[in-house]
């Protein structure tokens, strides 16, 4: 098959029909994609809000084996307002998914550190599923010196 | 790197009712992520803890699902709220199918 200037506007034009998500990364990888993919099937159709969740996490990590990021959701806990699971996804690692968890009312707050692998700079992204079902989200860039998958 | 893997767990000691506290937990892994490759270019074998879950008195409190992306020596904290004495059992699931559990009392004055 030749590419005809003709068969690359097409092409470019098909490209563009993607449908994008709101609020999700552009893909530029096949993580990405698979990140946004997941990143629907956690929100079961509820569009992610920003702003009760926040992500913590450094700008840049110098080492991309242990990069701590925090997460922590303006919650009371109890009845309505409570955050039923918290996920974390990094869109350029081999595999997007990092963490689930899970909390109850006995946990407090809604709130959880942990450190993860890096492969190199992306974004983390962060969302949070209540038991009304609202979901929130957040989203970093990290920007990685030393990636931390592979070896 | 093939110790036994051995939880460490800060906890306080006592807590007033109703207080929230936080936990942190630290246990020693290498959490192999299935994508690195022996010297030979074959894959070395995905072995990572899967699990963590944290119980008050038999109680769900926190628990989570670990990919290949959590680093080595995963570490949690996390927060509880106490109301009553009682033990925090700790349950850290690995990849072979071994459990590490730890246990840690607290006094809620």
């Amino acid at each position: 098959m030749t590419f005809t200037r003709r068969r690359m506007l097409v092409l470019a034009a098909g490209a563009a029909a993607i449908p994008i998500l709101p609020l999700a990364p552009i893909p530029a990888f096949a993580s990405a994609e698979e990140a946004a993919k997941l990143m629907a099937d956690f929100a079961a159709g509820k569009e992610a809000v920003a702003g009760k969740l926040k992500l913590t996490a450094p700008e840049i990590a110098e080492n991309g084996n242990t990069v701590p990021i925090t997460v922590d959701v303006d919650s009371k806990m109890e009845g309505d307002d409570l955050v039923q699971s918290i996920v974390i996804f990094a869109d350029g690692n081999p595999r997007p998914e990092v963490a689930t968890f899970h909390f109850t009312a006995l946990s407090g707050t809604a709130a959880a550190t942990t450190r993860m692998r890096l492969a190199k700079t992306q974004n983390v992204i962060a969302m949070a599923k209540m038991s009304d079902g609202t979901v929130y989200m957040d989203k970093k860039e990290v920007k990685v010196t030393i990636g931390g998958c592979g070896g | 790197m093939a110790t036994t893997p051995k939880p460490r767990v800060r906890v306080p000691k006592s807590a007033a009712a109703g207080e929230v506290i936080v936990l942190k937990t630290l246990i020693s892994h290498e959490m192999e992520s299935g994508q690195r490759k022996d010297k030979d270019g074959k894959t070395i074998p995905r072995k990572i803890i899967n699990k963590f879950t944290c119980e008050f008195n038999g109680q769900p409190v926190f628990s989570c699902d670990l990919d290949p992306a959590i680093s080595a020596n995963p570490y949690f904290e996390f927060s509880a709220k106490v109301t009553e004495s009682g033990t925090f059992k700790l349950t850290w699931v690995d990849d072979d199918g071994s459990v590490y559990t730890d246990e840690q009392k607290i006094e809620v004055a």
